[in-house]
């Protein structure tokens, strides 16, 4: 199908379609800002993981000695060198900061824009049959505020970093001497384009569906990014408000929060986590969209329990705002608000489980291909299941006050960010990554990715539950000597995560060279959602006229793999 | 109010203009019903940043019951009072216009608007003689505040008592004024931007949403006024 008759009937892609710089910088298509965010969030995930190994490595040895070498090594270098003394004493402080700059970035450059910025914008337009988003002119201002609260947090590594964790809890908060002002402010300006997004997913959801396309006759990973964008639109002014009164608090002492001044520290938790367990569900919420999808097409089954999966995810955002206080069990909250903080986590997991199940399911006598994007499903599946379910030891109160600030904790966190979210958006990547660039990467190369990060990932954190549990805490620098094994396996492990990783960025880029310029199939997995039946990449109006939908995404016809389906089924 | 009821009560020399179509919707009706749905998710978004100011409000009164209800007597009940009247009234006028462009009475929607935009100025006059009033007794936010010149100036006003930690009050009173003032300036550039669009008759019965829209932006902020007086001049 690759002959030069059939490419010269097709119709200029959306990248062919307008070119230079300007095209990109001012686009109003979707799809090219989809590309821009996921290109500006893997740039944020490679400084993130960095400083991830860094942290790693300094945790080889217990006694501190990969920082104060580091540190030494450069100031020489920038012509001022230090005492070895002076080096480790300063080292602490740099352990600090480098768990900031992890977690701040993670959080709010990468995982919460990543599959809704991403992804989402790239595909939401194109699932519900629609030439664009709402407001295409929002969604570029969207853009730009994202990346000038980039600029806050790059601001932030150069002015001396900020050492207060990705949490910026008072009193230290309003005390260090870090650049909390400068990162608290990309943390607001963040949380604008993150407001924006998801007001323009609401309503796109709501108003450009294509004719025929009802509510239950969307994508399942529409109604993930609808849900999250619920939550992005409800909890994310909160979030605003509260580092609004950081800010004026660190700035004028108006004392709501600071002790010294007559305010009330964990009235900042309260604010902080009203919208940051939210948050949490911001991020995982887009992975269970694409978790559906990756195993719905690759089994080639109707999904089992559409509507039960559909309106699970509502659930949980519904949940998610009345949850918060787990993350406060041993910050001095009423005992009675505890057990009810509890209890409501708990539910959590009935329509998580609802989900978990349905997939399972749906694997049931399916035809189950292991191509790469199922691999990250079952993958995704294993992992993301631990993590959800060392999420209800952490919701039960008397076990929370053992566990609390222990790698157990970090363990758990990781297990559903990483094992879920963003184990779900590299199979996403892979599953659209045809959809959106039209090539397509080497299968081979992709299944060594796949059990590189695999393993890697499970050998950094599995065992960090342990340690965890034994009462190795989060945070610090040096540890007990006992912890050595296991901070060496976790080491190893972050370094085979870490080549895996670079390892899929590599044949995925390798994948773009002008050899590869073939045309693939437009619908390479058989897909019946709208996003596949159009070209691939797709023209700039997404559709040729506006698609009618008779059907929902997941009747696939009863036919063999070879070939690929026509629409009419 | 349909357009169908409108346009028996249409004025002499009323404009009908056509909607502007942007290219990725299908219909107007579409395009007008996402613009409303949009705004009033904005709107949502709007009262929940206010609602985190109204929350550390009521935890800062009920830890300080006494500090509140002594420091807020040094806030002028009158000049407050004069801009709800001003706010009300411009949300009045703002309705009028919205109506007026609703009836593609030109003028009547500029006229309108001026008057909205006047009314938004004149607020913002009020309180900037308020909050300068303010500083030159050494009332400022936070660890700004001079407690022997308020003090001084407390018991000159009426014999009051200050008491506890005023500062946390005042510090509130500045961010929970300050935020509204900022809603009020973004709300007069919308207002000009919709005023422009108005003299050139781009509104009608057809094409209205952009002047509905400031609208709701315009009565939100009045609304959240209508809970900031009470809760910071008038605590009882």
């Amino acid at each position: 199908m690759a002959n030069e008759t059939e490419k010269s009937t097709r119709e200029p892609s959306f990248y062919e379609a307008q070119t230079g710089w300007k095209s990109w910088a001012f686009t109003l298509d979707h799809k090219r800002l989809g590309i821009m965010y996921l290109l500006s969030t893997m740039i944020f995930f490679f400084v993130a993981g960095m400083s991830a190994i860094l942290l790693r490595t300094e945790l080889l040895t217990p006694q501190g000695d990969f920082l104060p070498w580091l540190n030494q090594g450069l100031a020489s270098l920038f012509g001022n060198p230090i005492t070895e003394e002076a080096a480790k004493a300063q080292s602490g402080t740099t352990f600090n900061k480098l768990f900031t700059v992890h977690g701040a970035v993670m959080v709010f450059l990468v995982i919460i824009p990543s599959v809704p910025g991403a992804l989402g914008n790239f595909l939401l337009p194109l699932m519900l049959g629609a030439k664009d988003v709402a407001f295409p002119r929002l969604n570029l201002a969207s853009y730009w505020i994202y990346t000038i609260g980039a600029c806050f947090f790059l601001y932030t590594l150069f002015a001396g970093g900020l050492d207060t964790g990705w949490t910026f809890y008072t009193p230290y908060s309003t005390s260090t001497g870090t650049a909390v002002i400068s990162a608290t402010l990309g943390a607001f300006i963040l949380g604008f384009s993150s407001i924006l997004t998801g007001l323009n997913f609401m309503v796109t959801v709501h108003k450009m569906r294509a004719p025929g396309m009802t509510w239950y006759r969307m994508p399942l990973f529409v109604w993930a990014i609808y849900a999250t964008a619920v939550i992005q639109v409800l909890a994310t002014p909160v979030l605003a408000i509260t580092l609004l009164l950081l800010i004026v608090e660190r700035w004028l002492g108006i004392g709501i929060f600071d002790p010294a001044m007559g305010g009330d520290p964990v009235l900042f938790q309260h604010f902080f986590w009203f919208y940051s367990h939210p948050a949490v569900y911001i991020m995982i919420l887009p992975g269970f969209g694409i978790e559906s999808e990756l195993i719905a097409v690759h089994s080639r089954k109707h999904i089992f329990g559409y509507k039960a999966i559909a309106l699970s995810s509502v659930a949980i955002a519904m949940i998610s705002f009345i949850v918060w206080g787990h993350h406060m069990f041993v910050s001095g909250q009423s005992e009675l608000a505890g057990i009810v903080f509890s209890f409501l986590t708990f539910v959590v997991a009935v329509p998580t489980a609802i989900k978990v199940f349905s997939w399972v399911a749906t694997l049931y006598k399916g035809s189950i291909e292991f191509n790469t994007p199922m691999l990250y499903g079952l993958m995704f599946l294993f992992t993301f299941t631990i993590g959800g379910l060392t999420g209800v030891f952490l919701g039960a109160m008397s076990l929370d006050v053992h566990l609390h600030d222990t790698y157990f904790v970090v363990a758990h966190f990781h297990y559903v960010m990483m094992g879920g979210t963003i184990i779900a958006f590299i199979g996403g990547i892979h599953h659209w990554w045809s959809k959106m660039t039209g090539r397509m990467y080497h299968e081979g190369s992709a299944k060594i990715g796949a059990l590189l990060v695999f393993i890697g990932f499970n050998t950094t954190f599995f065992n960090q539950f342990v340690m965890g549990g034994q009462g190795m805490p989060r945070r610090y620098y040096t540890y007990v000597p006992q912890f050595q094994q296991q901070h060496l396996l976790s080491t190893i492990g972050a370094y085979i995560l870490a080549v895996g990783l670079m390892w899929t960025a590599a044949y995925l880029l390798w994948s773009l060279r002008k050899a590869n310029k073939k045309i693939q199939p437009d619908n390479p997995w058989g897909g019946m959602s709208l996003e596949w039946q159009t070209q691939s990449p797709p023209i700039e109006h997404n559709f040729h006229g506006t698609p009618r939908v008779d059907s929902d995404p997941y009747n696939f016809p009863q036919i063999d793999r070879t070939g690929e389906v026509d629409g009419s089924h | 109010m349909s357009t169908h009821d409108a346009k028996a009560m249409r004025p002499p020399g009323a404009i009908d203009p056509p909607m502007p179509l942007a290219h990725h919707f299908d219909t107007a009706g579409q395009q007008a019903g996402s613009a409303k749905f949009g705004m009033w998710v904005f709107l949502a978004t709007e009262v929940l940043m206010f609602s985190g100011l109204f929350l550390a409000y009521f935890i800062v009164r009920m830890l300080y019951p006494e500090m509140v209800l002594s420091s807020h007597e040094l806030l002028d009940k009158t000049m407050g009072g004069i801009n709800t009247v001003v706010l009300l009234t411009s949300s009045y006028t703002m309705a009028m216009g919205v109506r007026a462009a609703q009836l593609g009475d030109k003028k009547g929607l500029v006229r309108n608007l001026v008057l909205t935009i006047a009314f938004a100025c004149v607020f913002l006059v009020v309180k900037y003689f308020e909050y300068t009033g303010k500083f030159s007794h050494g009332i400022f936010p936070g660890k700004y505040f001079n407690y022997a010149e308020a003090g001084a100036y407390a018991m000159e006003h009426g014999g009051h008592v200050l008491q506890g930690k005023p500062h946390i009050f005042f510090g509130l009173y500045f961010v929970m004024t300050g935020l509204h003032g900022v809603h009020v300036v973004v709300g007069i550039g919308v207002l000009v931007w919709v005023l422009m669009r108005a003299k050139k008759g781009q509104f009608g019965p057809r094409y209205y949403a952009p002047v509905e829209n400031v609208g709701l932006y315009w009565h939100i902020v009045d609304l959240v006024w209508i809970f900031l007086f009470p809760l910071l001049y008038l605590v009882r």
